[in-house]
C-alpha cells in the first residue's frame, strides 16, 4: 500500500516537472496560436544557466534558479523581437521549419561551449535523500519540484484569469483586430507572453537537471513530451495541459513500475486513448479550428 | 647583385632542393578515422581523437619512413553515414587503414568494404563480440561487453552476492550485458530476483528503481548507456537503496573516469568489472594519465585508452613491415603483437584479431578528493568469451 502512494508521489512530482517544461508551450501554441518547436532549446539554457553559476561560479541553487527563469526569457524576448515577430503571419510549416532549425542550431551552439557530456547540478544536501512520512518515500527534491510548480501553476491561473494583462492576452488572441483598435499593444502583449513561455521553460529546464539529465540534445529528447503534454491537454487553458501532465507523469510511473515491459509505451497510449475520445485534447475548444 | 653571387645563389638552392628531395620522395601512410564527433555519442569520439592526436605528439608523425597522416570523419554513429564516409576515404583518400568506429553497427556496416579493399579496420570503440568476425581485416583494440560481465558474473558469484536484480537498457549492447552476466552468474550459483529493461530513451529511473528495491537483492547489476549513469546513480541514492544495503554492480562503462566525478558521492562504493580505470597503478598510465590531462584539461576514459592502442597498434605495425602497406602483410603484423599498454599488459589474439587483457574489478572511491574507479583484484589475460564458447 506504502509502496502504491510513493508511485503516486514520484508521478505527481514527474508530472508537475512535465508541466512547467510544457506549459510555456502551451502558451504560444495555444495562447497565441504559434508553432515553437525550440521550446525546449529555452529549456536548455536554463538548466545550463543554472549549472554554470552553480557548479563553477558557486552560487546557492535556490538564488540560481529565479536566474534560469530570467536568463531564459531574456534570450526569449531578443529572440522574439528579432526572428519570431516575423513568423506570426507565416504558415504553420514555415514555423516549424524555422524553429526546427533554431533548435538544431542551439543543440550544436551548446555542444561546442559546453561540451557534450551530460552535466549534473550541485545541489544543496538538504535537497538530496529521501525521508520517511507514514512509510512512504517522500524524495526531498521531487517534494521541492511539487511545492515550486503547485505555487506557480496557481498564480499562473490567477494571472490569466483575473489580472487586467491576462483579459489583454486573450483579447489580443482572440482578434488581434479588433483588440489593437481598442487600444491594446498586441506586439507588445506577444513579446511579453513569449518571454514569459521562454522563462517558464528556463525554470524548468534548471529544475528537471537533476531527475531528467542535461545535455546538448535536450531540445530534441524530450520535444516530444512536451507536445504529447499540449495535444493531450488541450491548448485552450492552463488547466487542460496541468491535468494532462499530471496524468502522463502519473501514468507513466506507474505503467514503468507495474508493467516494467510494457516501458515507454504506456505513456503513448494514453495519450492515443484520449485523442480517440477527445480529439482536441482533453479541454480542447471544440472544432474551433 | 653581381653575376658570381647569382650563380652561387643558384648553386645554393639546387644544392638545398637535393638535401630536400628524401622528403619529397617519402611516402604517405593514412588512415582514415570515422568517429562520432556530434550526437549523444559524441563523447567517445573526443576521447579518441584525443588519444590519437596525443600519441602522434609523442611519437613523431613518421614511421618507417613514411608521413602519417591521419583524415577524421564524423560519422555521428549512424552506420549510413559510416559506410559512405568509409567508401569516400577508401577510394578517393586512398586511405591504408580505416579506424575509430565509435558503435557497433557502424563497424559493421564499413566490414565488407574492409574485406573487399583489403584495408585493415582498426576497432577502437565498438564492443560487441561479432564485430571481427565480419572481416579477416577487423583488429580491435578495445574491448568486447562479454569480457566485462562475464568476469563481474563470476566474481559477484564468489563474493557473497545471492541474489541480484538486474536493470539494462533495452538495446543490443544492454541485452548482451544482461545475458553474460547472467550466464556466470547463475552457474556460479546465484539468483536473478529482477529483471527490469528499460527503454534506451528513458528520462527518470524511479519507478524501475523502486521496483529494484521491493525486490529486495543484495545488488544491482546495472548496464545503461555512457551518459544515463549518472542520472542512475544519483536517483539510486535518492531512493535510499545505498542505505537499504543494495549494492551495485556492472561492467565500468557506467563508471567511465570522464562522467565519474559529475555523479558525486552517490557513486563511492560501487564495484564494476572492466580493462582500464585514469587510477590505474603502473608507470605507463601515470605517464598518459599526466600527458593527457595537460593536452585536454581532463582525464582520460576508456574509450581513450582504446584509441591510444589503436594507433600504436597501427603504428607498430608499420614498423614491422617496412612501411610496407599492403593490407595482409599489415595484418599479419598486428596479429599476436602484445604490449604494455596504459590498461596494462595487452595482446591481439593471433587467431580472433580481438583483444586479450586484464579485467580488474574496481570499487568508487575518494582519492584526493576526486573519485576513481581503484582497482582491487586483477583477472589476468581475458579473452573474449563470445567467440571461445563456439
Amino acid at each position: 500500500m506504502t509502496t502504491l502512494f510513493t508511485i503516486l508521489f514520484d508521478g505527481v512530482a514527474y508530472g508537475m516537472l512535465l508541466f512547467v517544461l510544457a506549459c510555456g508551450l502551451a502558451v504560444t501554441l495555444g495562447l497565441m496560436n504559434f508553432v515553437n518547436l525550440a521550446h525546449g532549446a529555452f529549456a536548455m539554457t536554463g538548466g545550463y544557466i543554472c549549472a554554470v553559476l552553480v557548479n563553477n561560479s558557486g552560487w546557492p541553487f535556490f538564488s540560481a534558479l529565479p536566474l534560469a527563469f530570467v536568463t531564459a526569457a531574456l534570450v526569449g524576448v531578443a529572440l522574439e523581437r528579432t526572428l519570431y515577430r516575423h513568423l506570426y503571419t507565416r504558415s504553420h510549416l514555415d514555423q516549424v521549419l524555422f524553429t526546427i532549425g533554431l533548435t538544431f542550431m542551439s543543440v550544436a551552439a551548446v555542444d561546442y561551449i559546453m561540451g557534450s557530456s551530460r552535466i549534473f547540478i550541485k545541489l544543496p544536501a538538504a535537497l538530496e535523500g529521501q525521508f520517511d512520512f507514514f512509510g512512504v518515500g517522500i524524495g526531498r527534491y521531487r517534494l521541492m519540484i511539487i511545492v515550486i510548480c503547485g505555487l506557480l501553476t496557481v498564480a499562473l491561473q490567477l494571472i490569466l484569469a483575473k489580472t487586467r494583462f491576462g483579459s489583454r492576452l486573450r483579447a489580443a488572441v482572440d482578434d488581434p483586430r479588433a483588440a489593437s483598435g481598442l487600444g491594446i499593444n498586441v506586439p507588445q502583449v506577444f513579446a511579453f507572453t513569449f518571454a514569459f513561455g521562454c522563462g517558464l521553460a528556463g525554470l524548468g529546464g534548471a529544475l528537471s537537471a537533476e531527475i531528467l539529465g542535461l545535455d546538448p540534445y535536450f531540445p530534441l529528447k524530450f520535444m516530444i513530451y512536451f507536445l504529447i503534454v499540449v495535444t493531450v491537454g488541450g491548448s485552450s487553458s492552463i488547466t487542460g495541459p496541468f491535468l494532462a501532465s499530471l496524468l502522463l507523469g502519473i501514468g507513466d510511473v506507474a505503467g514503468k513500475y507495474y508493467v516494467p515491459k510494457m516501458g515507454p509505451f504506456v505513456i503513448y497510449t494514453i495519450m492515443i486513448v484520449i485523442l480517440i475520445w477527445r480529439p482536441n485534447g482533453l479541454f480542447g475548444r471544440a472544432a474551433a479550428r | 647583385m653581381s653575376i658570381r653571387s647569382q650563380i652561387l645563389l643558384a648553386a645554393g638552392s639546387v644544392a638545398a632542393m637535393l638535401a630536400l628531395a628524401p622528403a619529397y620522395a617519402q611516402e604517405t601512410v593514412r588512415i582514415g578515422l570515422i568517429l562520432p564527433m556530434t550526437g549523444g555519442q559524441a563523447s567517445t569520439g573526443k576521447q579518441i581523437d584525443n588519444a590519437v592526436k596525443l600519441y602522434m605528439q609523442q611519437n613523431g608523425d613518421t614511421v618507417a619512413g613514411k608521413k602519417i597522416e591521419v583524415i577524421l570523419k564524423d560519422d555521428a554513429a549512424v552506420p549510413d553515414n559510416t559506410k559512405r564516409l568509409a567508401q569516400e576515404l577508401i577510394v578517393n583518400d586512398k586511405v591504408n587503414f580505416i579506424a575509430g568506429f565509435g558503435v557497433t553497427p557502424a563497424a559493421l556496416a564499413a566490414a565488407p568494404l574492409a574485406t573487399q579493399a583489403k584495408v585493415p579496420e582498426i576497432v577502437m570503440a565498438a564492443g560487441t563480440s561479432i564485430i571481427t568476425e565480419r572481416s579477416p581485416y577487423i583488429v580491435r583494440t578495445s574491448f568486447t561487453l562479454a569480457q566485462s560481465c562475464t568476469i563481474i558474473g563470476d566474481w559477484a558469484a564468489k563474493n557473497g552476492i545471492k541474489k541480484v536484480a538486474t536493470l539494462t537498457s533495452d538495446y543490443a549492447p544492454g541485452n548482451d550485458a544482461l545475458n553474460f552476466f547472467k550466464q556466470n552468474f547463475t552457474a556460479g550459483g546465484g539468483e536473478i530476483v529482477e529483471e527490469v529493461k528499460v527503454p534506451l530513451q528513458n528520462p527518470d529511473f524511479s519507478p524501475f528503481l523502486q521496483r529494484m528495491k521491493d525486490s529486495k537483492p543484495d545488488a544491482v547489476f546495472v548496464f545503461v548507456p555512457a551518459g544515463q549513469g549518472g542520472s542512475f546513480m544519483k536517483q539510486y541514492a535518492e531512493r535510499g537503496l545505498d542505505k537499504a544495503g543494495i549494492k551495485v554492480i556492472g561492467p565500468g562503462d557506467v563508471m567511465d573516469d570522464d562522467l565519474l566525478n559529475g555523479m558525486g558521492d552517490a557513486a563511492l562504493g560501487t564495484v564494476t568489472a572492466h580493462l582500464y580505470s585514469a587510477a590505474h597503478p603502473s608507470a605507463a598510465n601515470k605517464e598518459f594519465v599526466a600527458a593527457y590531462k595537460k593536452a585536454f584539461g581532463q582525464r582520460p576514459g576508456f574509450m581513450a585508452v582504446g584509441g591510444y592502442d589503436g594507433i600504436r597498434l597501427i603504428y607498430e605495425a608499420l614498423k614491422k613491415t617496412g612501411g610496407k602497406t599492403d593490407g595482409d602483410a599489415l595484418i599479419a603484423a598486428m596479429k599476436g603483437a602484445k604490449w604494455e599498454s596504459p590498461r596494462g599488459p595487452i595482446m591481439i589474439d593471433p587467431e580472433t584479431r580481438d583483444i586479450v587483457q586484464n579485467i580488474y574489478i574496481r570499487k568508487v572511491e575518494k582519492v584526493d578528493g576526486e573519485l576513481y574507479n581503484v582497482e582491487f583484484a586483477t583477472f589476468e589475460a581475458v579473452k573474449d568469451s563470445g567467440k571461445t564458447k563456439k
